[in-house]
């Protein structure tokens, strides 16, 4: 008998194309939420070449309505609101950047242990898991926020104690599926440790769950960053933070530009990150039904 | 009236765009009287189950379908969705393989059957149609009927569930009743219990039943007809008989033959080799062709249509000069070429 | 090595499941046994058949023979050494003598490895230098005839066979002395299923290994094994040897079971007369008192109320107070 002439034809996964080809799966709303985010992280990287007026000093007079000069008009002491609001990038996206990854590096390796360890630690970290999700957010924010007194950063600290419990629960969640499948209890009947069995068979299936949700919470947590400073518990005047901005705009009713500025920068942020991981969630829900 | 029960006849689906989609179902077709059992044999991928959900329009949206299918003399095929919905659970009843899903988790059995029963008649009374569902479950062997009409779903056995399924099917007098895998989810025991339950129906009640099954067994007691379909398309038809001691198609005689046999155990299955074609890259000519022991040039070229011979009805260009069963066994183990 | 050896011996296996717990979580409020006292053995380069329905615990008992679950009681002996009593580490150097292939080829197999990757995987435990690996792994997939090409795929690149073939070359490749097959066809299609049986009786042939071979078709079990245990409710009711129990039968369950397997043989099919077993398996929470097929069994008599039945005899054993061939299935079976 010869060998099974039993090759089935279908295009070859390949690794290096792996993340174009998601991208390029994307439905059209992802790709727009794409587009927004790139557009962003063009803002913040060229942000100090950019022919800009200086967003902390005066630019005009005050309270003017958006003009040619002033796209989006200047505040109560004439600084520019467009540049302001471009320069507010420069805070937000790196803070909300750096607390989406700590909050799934710290809650993903909580989840993780909790999930496959089972017993007393899954106890004690889920539980402190639940208490800290019984808070409303805002609220456990605000209150850590005023203990360690305000600031960005500590607004950050804040946020990544909010939020790491959503992730230990998902990465949790999703150990305690993967590790029931058959391959892992091929690799334990081969003689793989503990330790081995998590890190080589069991994480790596565990991340897409992951993966969308960041890209969902991103927009979220620059939501919180903003609310934080909008009652002043995360950047300070005269930072151009966006929070900030809307806090300044929002005692200036009839000064209605103040506010939009940054107001429109958040939305973006929120629904480009809304789309963008529905788009990947499709993707991926797609691709694990087939 | 002279027509046939169910006539079916150059069935097809296709996916994706019509010029150069894929095609599941490649012109189909037969016929089945009242009180007769068809069975479609084929393996996962052949289009077996398309075909019975072409005739109920319960395909997916994206797929195409032509060709005909009379019931009574009425055509199915783009038949209006009212005039659809009226017939199925009405004149034509259906069995699935997971009857979990085909119950609604949260409403009794007896509820369910009532339901069914007054959709199609709301002349009949709540209490007349939980009496009529009580004496269902009892045709269907359910025991004390009289309280399991008040269970839910999850609280029966998967063989239990799928005698309620079949009581529901019933429940309106189909003249027509098509089971998809009926037992693949059932263990031996129970497999026998359905099958033996499903044949009393048809012999009791006059009831036309398609039986779809990827098992040879399964259909070899239960089917007046077989046909044994490979890549969307019939490949070999007759009687039960003419099927299993006479077929003249090398895939009917493969299935056959990669059957373990309890009489035989000794004897060495034969496998087919390779996979089945798949809907987006089938080979030119005989779908089989690849995987077949007998296959010549021509066969990689022309696709054969069903044609009459002695006793079946076969798609095989060389259904004359197959070789007697026990040459290929030997052959096969040996190693040597049957192509002549 | 004389092949009258016998390599794994299971000694009244037991496995418990908690089922729910109290207020306080110290304590399950009811216990389900699945594996209720089953005791075979298998020699070297033999199959041992398991045969039952779902829910008989077959499944359960492969594991626990894996240890990839902790039996409650009972003991598993390898090759003269009771594994169920080593902690993690000494279990986990002897995992190499025995394997495992599962039912599902896609569940089982890693999906971000290629199949190099996971042959390689499993070869770690047997401390092979980098090249010697690479040989065994050509090796390997020769004996499971695939193509070579397949070494660069990842499992869903593959057809069902062709997986569960990969499955089989991964057991294959610790040179294991007993390999646990656990419904290893019955995802695969006839056709397939075929050469993957013949695949397995021939690579039994070559490597002299024992398989216990775990299934609920009563026709493959008897195609690949030399000794067959028929499971009901946790328990072996009947064992003994393939031919012997399948031309005759003494046990009541396993009469009813190879009555009710379809033939491939229309003209048989049609006169047969088929034993109808009533009812349905009882829940292995509450499992009936005495024999646990009495509430099904057409021989149950009051005794079979009281007295569970002891697996008894010489070779063919049977665990039933009435014991004896059926008149009916001897002319109608086959």
């Amino acid at each position: 008998m010869t060998a099974i002439p039993d090759i089935r034809v279908v295009p070859r996964w390949r690794r290096s194309r792996a993340v174009l080809s998601v991208l390029g799966q994307l439905p059209l709303t992802g790709k727009i939420g794409l587009a927004i985010l790139v557009f962003w992280l063009l803002v913040l990287i060229t942000i100090s070449v950019l022919p800009l007026p200086d967003p902390l000093a005066m630019a005009g007079r005050r309270l003017q309505p958006p003009s040619i000069e002033f796209w989006l008009g200047t505040d109560a002491l004439g600084r520019d609101v467009f540049s302001r609001t471009l320069w507010g990038a420069v805070y937000t996206i790196p803070i909300a950047f750096a607390v989406v990854l700590s909050a799934v590096a710290i809650g993903s390796f909580m989840g993780a242990i909790a999930g496959y360890s089972g017993r007393w630690a899954d106890s004690v970290i889920m539980r402190a898991a639940d208490v800290t999700l019984s808070f409303p957010p805002i609220l456990l924010a605000m209150t850590v926020a005023a203990t360690l007194g305000p600031g960005l950063s500590n607004a950050a600290v804040a946020m990544v104690i909010v939020w790491w419990p959503i992730y230990a629960r998902l990465m949790r969640a999703q150990v305690l599926e993967v590790r029931t499948r058959e391959h892992v209890e091929a690799a334990i009947a081969g003689g793989a440790g503990r330790m081995r069995v998590l890190r080589v068979h069991i994480l790596p299936l565990c991340w897409t769950p992951t993966l969308i949700n960041a890209t969902m919470d991103f927009g979220q947590v620059a939501l919180l960053a903003a609310s934080l400073s909008f009652i002043g518990l995360g950047a300070s005047p005269p930072t151009p933070e966006w929070g900030s901005m809307i806090s300044e705009g929002a005692t200036r009713f009839y000064s209605w530009w103040i506010a939009m500025g940054p107001g429109l920068a958040i939305l973006s942020i929120v629904l480009a990150t809304s789309f963008l991981g529905d788009g990947l969630r499709d993707i991926f829900d797609r691709r694990s039904r087939t | 009236m002279s027509d046939p029960l169910l006539a079916v006849d150059g069935l097809r689906i296709g996916f994706g765009p019509a010029k150069d989609g894929a095609e599941a179902v490649r012109g189909v077709g037969f016929t089945l009287e009242a009180g007769k059992v068809l069975g479609i044999v084929g393996e996962s991928g052949s289009g077996k189950s398309l075909t019975m959900m072409a005739l109920l329009q319960l395909l997916p949206g994206q797929a195409r379908c032509s060709g005909s299918a009379r019931f009574r003399g009425k055509e199915l095929i783009g038949m209006r969705k009212s005039e659809i919905r009226h017939l199925r659970g009405k004149d034509i009843g259906c069995v699935f393989q997971d009857p979990l899903s085909a119950f609604n988790p949260v409403k009794t059995i007896g509820d369910q059957i009532v339901e069914a029963i007054r959709l199609h008649d709301r002349r009949i009374s709540r209490r007349a149609a939980m009496k009529e569902a009580e004496e269902l479950l009892a045709a269907v062997s359910i025991p004390q009927p009289d309280q399991r009409l008040r269970q839910y779903p999850h609280e029966f056995s998967g063989g239990m569930r799928q005698r309620a399924m079949i009581a529901m099917a019933i429940a309106n007098k189909p003249a027509l009743l098509i089971a998809d895998e009926p037992t693949t989810a059932l263990d031996v025991t129970v497999q026998a219990q359905i099958l033996d339950l499903l044949r009393t129906l048809t012999r009791e009640r006059g009831i036309g039943l398609v039986l779809i099954t990827h098992d040879l067994g399964v259909v070899a007691g239960m089917a007046d007809n077989i046909a044994v379909m490979y890549g969307g398309r019939f490949v070999e038809a007759g009687t039960a008989d003419e099927i299993f001691y006479h077929t003249r198609h090398p895939y009917t005689r493969g299935l056959i033959e990669a059957m373990p046999k309890l009489d035989r155990p000794e004897e060495r299955l034969v496998a087919i080799e390779g996979t089945p074609p798949s809907i987006w890259s089938r080979p030119p000519g005989c779908s089989f062709a690849p995987r077949c022991y007998f296959a010549q040039e021509r066969c990689r070229q022309q696709e054969p249509e069903l044609r009459d011979l002695e006793h079946t009805r076969s798609a095989c260009l060389r259904a004359e000069e197959l070789p007697p069963r026990e040459t290929v066994a030997h052959a096969q183990d040996t190693g040597k070429d049957m192509t002549l | 090595m004389s092949n009258d050896e016998t390599v794994l011996k299971v000694v009244d296996l037991a496995k418990d499941f908690p089922i729910g717990s109290n207020l306080l979580g110290t304590r399950p409020l009811q216990l389900l046994r699945a594996v209720a006292g089953v005791s075979f053995s298998v020699k070297r380069g033999e199959t041992y058949g398991l045969v039952g329905e779902s829910g008989c615990g077959k499944s359960t008992l492969g594991r626990c023979i894996l240890r990839l679950l902790d039996p409650t009681s009972g003991q598993v002996i390898l090759d003269g050494q009771d594994i169920t009593t080593l902690d993690e580490r000494e279990m986990r150097a002897l995992r190499r003598d025995i394997q495992i292939v599962f039912q599902d080829p896609m569940s089982s197999l890693h999906p971000k490895m290629t199949v190099r990757q996971i042959l390689t995987e499993g070869m770690r435990l047997a401390n092979k230098a980098p090249a010697q690996r690479e040989a065994a792994i050509d090796d390997l997939i020769e004996m499971v005839q695939l193509p070579r090409e397949v070494l660069d795929r990842y499992p869903h690149e593959m057809s069902g066979g062709q997986r569960q073939r990969i499955g089989i070359a991964r057991a294959i490749s610790l040179d294991p002395k007993v390999i646990v097959l656990d419904e290893p066809v019955s995802a695969l299609d006839v056709s397939i299923q075929a050469g993957v049986l013949n695949l397995l009786r021939d690579l039994q042939k070559r490597l002299n290994v024992a398989f216990v071979f775990i299934a609920h078709d009563l026709g493959v079990v008897r195609y690949v094994s030399d000794r067959i245990g028929v499971m009901y409710l946790g328990r072996i009711v009947e064992t003994g040897d393939a031919a012997a129990l399948f031309d005759a039968p003494m046990h009541p369950y396993t009469q009813a079971l190879l009555s009710a397997i379809p033939l491939s043989d229309p003209r048989t099919e049609r006169e047969r007369e088929r034993i109808m077993l009533e009812g349905d398996l009882p829940s292995p929470l509450n499992p009936p008192s005495g024999c646990r097929f009495r509430t099904r069994c057409p021989r149950a008599q009051a005794l079979c109320a009281r007295e569970d039945p002891m697996l008894e005899g010489v070779e063919h054993l049977t665990a039933c107070h009435f014991p004896g061939p059926n008149p009916d299935i001897a002319q109608t079976c086959f």
